[in-house]
């Protein structure tokens, strides 16, 4: 089991496993995990069933279980324009549709004018995003749209390239307007073969054999590659990209050892070849910040030798740029959840980084939920860490830019909290400041990776899509909120996320479907502000009960009397532990927050703020 | 490579492919007798025995073979 886990990471040994792909799925599903089921549809222009077979063992290894649908050989775009009858019944969490140059029927041929060409390229193009636009519009969920390869040959040579009369400069200009439809669309996802097969040798890739043969339009051995990389888009879809990096010091981002060789010796900056090797990568390393990925070092050091490792002019990475650093003689693994502890964040969001293999076997040993790359040659670094797709970027909120900046104002936060006689004091200190509101468009892309990744403060723990998310928003029986939370530190960005919906047999009920808050802004009485805002609003609309549903999962225990807490009675629990609890509102209801003032939309929509009442 | 190793490894790619230990192989076995072995698990087989052996069947090839025993004929060839 243990190397079967290991051989699904990059670097892929993809002869093993398509090979085993059978003992290795059924180790797989043999595995102690809770799964997610998502419904693919992977809808070809070419055959497809390897694709899937294989996309299955990955989706399963990141925690998801996949249902297919596969198209009829070659059907894509005929599935979804003439509403295939099994595809709507099927109704797909998401669609991949693998098309490829092979798909291509008309070229450009030297005897086209400019404007010929041009029109060819609509010609080609515009079924494409007939299609996008019909799934946009049918089945509303997140699309995955491989982008065309480079075609196996080029009639013209290098002027293939430039000259618009070429299959290369073509594929290229079509690849162009794919693009454009990505950047105006969420939702849409590109997969980039082009980079893909260009990694893996366009002459293996594209071998003709494969398509003369069992029409595939790649060659069956780099099938593993196309289905590792589209599970990282996947998973990355639904929340489960890593968080942090957990690095080591010495042979990892320098050369030699700081302890032994003292801050001066170790290879650093641009003096010696290995020096430069280093560089490059704690430049990779650090240029992960503005992903919101945050940074961490676990080395067996004196933490004073790898501050001064740290400190050295010509260092890119400085202390400063770590949220922890565990710099000390404890095991890696036991440090290495000391760190997700201080992070708030689960063992599964943490990638380790260590040039040592007895270091690393330990580590995916003790926690195996951690990811380890094989980091065995500083020159691979990059390389691997790269391919691995740990951090696939599919969304890009604005919070992401800002998570290094929050963790820090969270850590002042913490400081200052020592200061005060009593908590209440302190919350008032933080001069916190919410906006809740209804869903809306500005913040949808962040609610939907809170809802896709939100673990423990989190009573239903519901996956939903951004489509999804757009449809309950859009719903009138619904009520929707965001809570954004900014204080004297900085801001917080959207921490909570609540919905629900009338009954439609007792409309004076309202059932709450998910309640989530992100750990950063625990103890703050966000959740407080948030009920009030929902009772106001349920008020509203009449109604004088509220539901509420607590579904335990391994991760969830922290809010298994929130109910409770916020003054609901417990109406029923089973053998499971679901519960389920009352608001009675017929009584009236008190508020509970006093100490964040609020922003909310007033029932004439306006933006008012209500005073901080000091009861 | 006898006749008999050429088998022997053969079997184990059918074993990795199909998932199944029990399967033994004859000359005359075809996609009949096993379960699994449709047109598409075909291909994963071609190119798990090609790797095995170190060998590149070509299309005629491919497209020619009615049995294991003519993959066995074929691989026999090759690896001469």
């Amino acid at each position: 089991m243990e190397r079967d886990a290991v051989l699904l990471e990059y670097p892929l040994d993809s002869e093993y496993i398509l090979k085993k792909r059978k003992a290795i799925k059924r180790q797989l599903k043999s595995r102690d995990m809770t799964y997610i089921k998502k419904k693919i549809a992977v809808l070809g222009g070419s055959t497809t069933h390897d694709m899937k077979e294989i996309l299955e063992l990955f989706l399963l290894k990141h925690g998801i279980e996949p249902i297919f649908y596969e198209s009829e050989y070659g059907q894509y775009w005929q599935d979804v324009m003439f509403d295939s009858v099994e595809l709507s019944e099927f109704c797909p969490d998401v669609i991949y549709i693998h098309t490829s140059t092979r798909n291509i029927m008309d070229f450009p041929t030297v005897r086209n004018s400019q404007e010929e060409v041009a029109e060819l390229a609509e010609k080609v193009y515009q079924p494409f995003e007939a299609m996008w636009e019909k799934i946009s519009e049918t089945y509303h969920c997140p699309v995955i749209q491989n982008n065309f390869e480079p075609p196996f040959y080029r009639l013209l040579g290098n002027r293939d390239v430039w000259d618009f009369h070429g299959g290369l400069n073509f594929v290229n200009r079509l690849n162009e307007r794919f693009y454009l439809y990505a950047q105006s669309h969420e939702n849409f996802y590109i997969q980039d073969i082009h980079y893909l097969a260009s990694c893996y040798g366009l002459q293996r890739w594209a071998d003709p054999f494969y398509w003369h043969m069992y029409k595939y339009a790649l060659a069956v051995p780099a099938i593993p590659e196309l289905a590792y990389n589209l599970a990282n888009l996947i998973k990355s879809i639904y929340g489960k990209n890593k968080k942090a990096f957990v690095l080591d010091l010495d042979n990892t981002l320098w050369g030699g050892i700081v302890g032994d060789d003292g801050p001066d010796r170790i290879e650093i900056g641009q003096e010696t070849s290995v020096g430069q090797m280093y560089s490059e990568f704690q430049q990779y390393v650090k240029a992960h910040k503005d992903l919101g990925i945050m940074l961490t070092i676990d080395s067996k050091n004196e933490e004073e030798n790898a501050l001064a490792g740290l400190n050295r002019p010509d260092s890119i990475l400085k202390p400063d740029d770590f949220l922890v650093i565990k710099a000390n003689w404890d095991s890696k693994d036991q440090n290495l959840l000391r760190i997700a502890e201080e992070l708030n964040v689960g063992v599964e969001s943490l990638v380790f980084v260590d040039d040592n293999p007895a270091e690393r076997h330990i580590v995916s040993l003790q926690i195996p939920e951690a990811a380890v790359p094989e980091m065995e040659k500083p020159e691979r670094y990059i390389e691997i860490l790269d391919r691995s797709g740990f951090f696939e970027v599919s969304a890009f909120s604005s919070d992401d830019l800002r998570r290094n900046q929050m963790y820090q104002a969270n850590a002042a936060r913490k400081k200052q909290e020592a200061g005060f006689e009593n908590y209440e004091d302190y919350l008032r200190s933080l001069e916190m400041r919410a906006e809740i509101r209804t869903f809306s468009p500005a913040y949808m892309s962040r609610i939907s990776q809170l809802t896709g990744k939100s673990n423990q403060f989190n009573l239903t723990t519901r996956r939903c899509s951004l489509a999804e998310l757009e449809g309950i928003a859009k719903d009138s029986g619904n009520i929707t909120l965001y809570g954004k939370l900014e204080d004297r530190f900085g801001d917080n960005g959207v921490v909570s996320v609540v919905f629900g919906h009338l009954d439609s047999d007792f409309p004076k009920r309202f059932h709450i479907d998910l309640w989530l808050m992100s750990c950063r802004v625990l103890k703050r009485n966000m959740e407080f502000a948030m009920m009030d805002a929902l009772v106001r609003q349920c008020q509203e609309k009449g109604v004088n009960e509220i539901f509420g549903y607590y579904y335990p999962t391994k991760k969830n225990k922290m809010v298994k009397e929130f109910y409770a807490l916020q003054g609901f009675e417990k109406v029923s629990e089973d053998d499971l532990g679901n519960t389920i609890w009352k608001l009675d509102l017929s009584a009236g209801y008190e508020k509970k927050n006093d100490v964040i003032q609020i922003e909310e939309e007033s029932v004439e929509k306006q933006i008012v703020l209500s005073p901080v009442c000091p009861e | 490579m006898t006749r008999k190793e050429i088998f022997e490894r053969l079997e184990e790619v059918f074993h990795d492919i199909f998932d199944d230990s029990g399967i033994v192989l004859k000359d005359t076995t075809t996609a009949e007798d096993i379960e699994d072995w449709d047109s598409l698990e075909h291909i994963n087989l071609v190119v798990a025995v090609e790797k095995c052996f170190g060998i590149k069947f070509t299309m005629g090839e491919v497209t020619g073979m009615k049995n294991v025993g003519e993959m066995a004929d074929i691989i026999e060839e090759r690896v001469k």
